[in-house]
């Protein structure tokens, strides 16, 4: 069975390329569906038409065109593909932790098409998820936005191209642990955080400097400027000043989540989202007027000491402040079931099904810079839906279908049990995991840690 | 200023009227126990029906009546009028109380040193004024087992009610012998053991546990025979688990590790037990089920154990495990966030396990495994008075818990978290530009 999946995924990737790597793009009639568009509110008894990959058509007694498949949702609900704003699924290393700023790095070269992660993803509703580097420096690599067209073996399939540029910054105990302590040099504390980011910032405001003028004196006569040394570190740093790049931080004191406003504001950065951000409930006021928001947990806290003093009432006051929110997984478990994450946020501060339903749709599409293609459901848009049994915030929500640009990856009654892309050769027994980790964001510093502190809470 | 304190009366007034206790500043909020009529609730008994609109009377903390239009007398009495009344929660396996933040050892009080240590008292290690327990249990679930762990032979596992300031209040009448039984599993991605040394570690393991298990056989005879015995307090508490004094609580994942868990507690005609883990209870549910073992199992939110397992496997071991007829309890195995108990039993209970059995296995059905269906576990007269109110089901997460009774103690309906929402929802100053 793995043998035929795996030669379909040959032949599928070769084909790919032939036709210069399109990624699958789907016709479907959804009828009879209770609607949930996010941002235009609940439609009953509605139906929505896909061609070729994109929301058609939203109303009523819509018909299939020809060779289309229509799927009666009577009495289900459908949604937008659910969003994860943090995650490291599928992603075969997460930290270059060599050095406190590693902004030369890609998450985009590390991306692992046959992880069995991304059809749970997708089980669970999730189509897009951010693909974020680890949180050991104070700058890291960049990261890269994902759909979950499962199946390919192209990393290249993926990516989600129309995603803009986005990094990884991280302040506080992971990026003082990993250098200040690991390995004796900045940043031991928040101060050196700091710093070490001012001082990267403005390397790369000389090194912009430098190329400028040789840039403008290169055509002249008896120029003697030589080409200043490229340095991909400083070219990622710099496009960040340019405005190129969303900042997505790992953070969680209040104090450290204001430092970086403050840096930032200095160096007319505004691309800025922060991620975990544990205490932004602390500085909601300032998340909202300076910010692109706040990507949250729904109830995660005290696994380590900066999170002792968190809330699970974090996303809710945010919501009220009107920062923009969102609740992300960080964990191969929690991307699963990220509609019943964004449930809690009703139990713990009673946000209303639109405003929770936000969290995991539309407003983690704007942290990311996509929310003119994904995020809800709206004509026009890539047609990334799930189809729930009954009203997704529900915790007995059972996803049914998931469509990714109208291509059906997930379907509960029809797909087989085994969903691996391919079998390792040299695993004559599959090996049997108890603790599955969804532990990822300092996945791969065991070499810098103390033994025995890896394991435990490594966000 | 009050801009500030009128916006805690709106808050208290209007979004969190579960709150029946407001946040005065300078005030501290205590439990305080009673006599309390819980009037014209809808109670969901777990083991005689649901009834609607009908009365409770809690005095002495037990449930001293239930029925309908039972006089007040004295009693404070708590309008339950469109409301539920459940027993409280029990979550089966946890470590509250034991870590206070997860990753400073300072705070670790579940693994001792040493392979062998079953004498290791988790009771004597909970902090009774953990910032969790009050987290935890305002969401209903009122009763833990605290487990310790690592090793052969970790501790001792106690059930606590989270309400009490020294453990002996806590003390909720059970105790078990957690047993890590050799698994030929790997402990996580990160064990790059090869096959041929989780075999032989797990070989190893076995073995010792044997040679253990026959001293700590000894040593009962011994000592029932009044016999002098060297100070030995591992095998003293090791004894307790051959006699059956103790339940012995089998933690084991792996299909034939569970299958070989079985054969080896026949053989040693343990009867006292139950098996904890069980990950992959559903791929040998018969044989758990002709064995007549109790299984505690959880999370339920997991990952498969095995790459080409079926998505939702973990979801729906419950449910397969009580089809086959186990006798199913749920636990979080978490610490800070016990509080996703019943939305682990709310997804049990989606994919396959069923509602009603989904809320056995969070209260009536741990009471028997621990051998308190007397007195916990669903509402009946001469049950302890634990037990929480809510406006709807409780594995909803729209839903809220209105009041939480503990042994008759009322709780305060608030926690940390609770109280920097109240402080931080509209700060001020705010913006300061």
């Amino acid at each position: 069975m793995n043998i035929y999946r795996y030669l379909a995924a040959a032949l599928l990737g070769m084909a790919a390329n032939v036709s210069i790597a399109q990624t699958p793009k789907g016709n479907v009639l959804i009828k009879n569906a209770t609607v949930l568009t996010v941002t235009q509110g609940t439609l009953e008894n509605t139906d929505v038409l896909v061609q070729d990959g994109t929301i058609k058509k939203i109303g009523t007694n819509l018909s299939a065109g020809k060779d289309m498949e229509s799927i009666d949702a009577s009495g289900m609900f459908l949604m937008p593909g659910i969003i994860d704003a943090h995650s490291h699924l599928a992603l075969d290393v997460v930290n270059e932790a060599t050095a406190p700023i590693t902004a030369e790095v890609k998450m985009s070269d590390v991306i692992n098409p046959f992880d069995v992660g991304i059809y749970r993803a997708l089980a669970g509703g999730t189509t897009v998820a951010h693909g974020l580097h680890g949180s050991a420096n104070a700058i890291g690599g960049e990261s890269i936005v994902m759909k979950f067209r499962y199946g390919t073996s192209d990393p290249a399939d993926i990516v989600m191209k129309e995603a803009p540029r986005t990094i990884k910054f991280a302040l506080g105990e992971n990026p003082t642990r990993v250098h200040g302590r690991g390995k004796n040099i900045q940043p031991r504390t928040r101060m050196g955080v700091e710093a070490v980011i001012r001082n990267g910032f403005n390397e790369a405001l000389q090194y912009q400097k430098s190329w400028k003028e040789y840039n403008e004196n290169k055509g002249k006569k008896n120029s003697t400027l030589t080409p200043p040394q490229f340095n991909l570190r400083l070219e990622t740093l710099s496009d960040i000043l340019n405005g190129e790049l969303i900042i997505h931080c790992h953070s969680y004191r209040a104090d450290e989540i204001y430092m970086l406003i403050n840096v930032c504001k200095d160096f007319g950065v505004d691309k800025l989202v922060f991620t975990h951000v544990n205490e932004g409930f602390k500085v909601a006021p300032e998340l909202a007027e300076y910010t692109m928001g706040a990507s949250v947990f729904s109830d995660w806290w005290a696994y380590k000491f900066e999170v002792y003093y968190s809330t699970a009432y974090n996303a809710a006051i945010l919501m009220a402040n009107n920062v923009v929110t969102s609740i992300n997984s960080d964990s191969d478990e929690l991307i699963r079931h990220l509609y019943h994450e964004a449930g809690k946020t009703q139990r713990y501060g009673g946000l209303t099904d639109d405003q929770a339903l936000s969290l995991i749709t539309i407003n983690p599409a704007k942290q990311l810079g996509i929310d003119e293609f994904v995020g809800s459901i709206e004509e026009g848009k890539q047609a990334d839906l799930v189809l729930f049994n009954t009203h997704p915030l529900s915790v007995y929500a059972v996803p049914q279908m998931t469509f990714v640009d109208g291509v059906k990856y997930f379907d509960i009654k029809n797909d087989d049990d085994d969903q691996r892309l391919k079998v390792s050769p040299s695993e004559l027994v599959e090996p049997v995991y108890l603790h599955a980790e969804h532990e990822r964001c300092m996945h791969g510093v065991e070499l810098f840690m103390e033994e025995g502190q890896l394991f435990n809470h490594a966000f | 200023m009050k801009k500030f304190n009128l916006s805690i009366y709106i808050l208290l007034a209007f979004l969190i009227p579960s709150l029946s206790f407001g946040q005065i500043e300078g005030e501290v909020l205590k439990p305080y126990t009673g006599k309390f009529l819980l009037k014209g609730g809808t109670l969901v008994t777990v083991t005689k029906g649901n009834l609607p609109d009908t009365d409770l009377l809690v005095q002495d903390g037990k449930i001293l009546e239930i029925g309908a239009d039972i006089d007040a007398y004295d009693a404070e009495v708590i309008d339950c009028t469109g409301k539920f009344v459940y027993p409280g929660m029990i979550d089966s396996g946890t470590r509250l109380g034991l870590v206070e933040v997860g990753s400073l050892a300072e705070t670790q009080d579940y693994a001792e040193i040493g392979n062998v240590t079953p004498n290791m008292q988790a009771l004597t290690a909970i902090n009774p004024n953990s910032v969790a327990i009050p987290v935890t249990r305002v969401s209903g679930v009122t009763t833990v087992l605290s487990v310790p762990s690592g090793g052969l032979f970790p501790g001792t596992a106690a059930l606590i009610n989270l309400n009490g300031y020294t453990p002996d209040q806590m003390y909720a009448g059970f105790k078990g012998i957690p047993l890590n039984f050799p698994s030929s599993a790997r402990r996580g991605r990160w064990d790059r053991r090869s096959d041929e040394e989780v075999a032989k570690d797990a070989k190893e393991a076995l073995k010792n546990i044997n040679d253990l298990w026959d001293k700590a056989i000894q040593y009962a005879k011994l000592d029932a025979e009044g016999a002098e015995l060297d100070y030995y307090p591992e095998m003293e508490q090791l004894a307790k688990a051959t006699t059956g004094e103790f339940t012995l609580l089998v933690e084991v994942n792996k299909a034939e590790d569970i299958v070989n868990t079985i054969k080896w507690l026949k053989d040693k005609n343990i009867t006292n037990a139950a098996l904890t883990g069980v990950a992959e209870g559903y791929r040998v549910a018969d044989k758990i089920a002709a064995a007549n073992l109790p299984v505690i199992t959880g999370p339920v939110l997991a990952i498969p154990s095995r790459d080409s397992d079926r998505y939702d496997a973990a979801y729906s071991n419950a449910g397969k495990l009580h089809q086959a007829g186990v006798l199913v309890a749920i636990r979080t195995s978490d610490a800070e966030n016990v509080r996703n108990l019943p939305f682990n039993a709310g997804f049990a209970a989606a994919y396959g396990l069923g509602k009603e059995e989904a809320l056995k296995a969070v209260t009536i059905n741990p009471a028997k495994i621990f051998g308190l269906e007397d007195q916990l576990g669903s509402l009946e007269t001469g049950k302890s008075a634990t037990l929480f109110i809510t406006d709807g089901d409780p594995f909803e997460t729209k839903t809220q818990i209105n009041h939480v009774f503990i042994d008759g103690y009322r709780i305060p309906m608030t926690s940390r978290h609770i109280r920097l929402y109240q402080e931080f929802l509209e700060r001020s100053p705010g913006l300061v530009e």
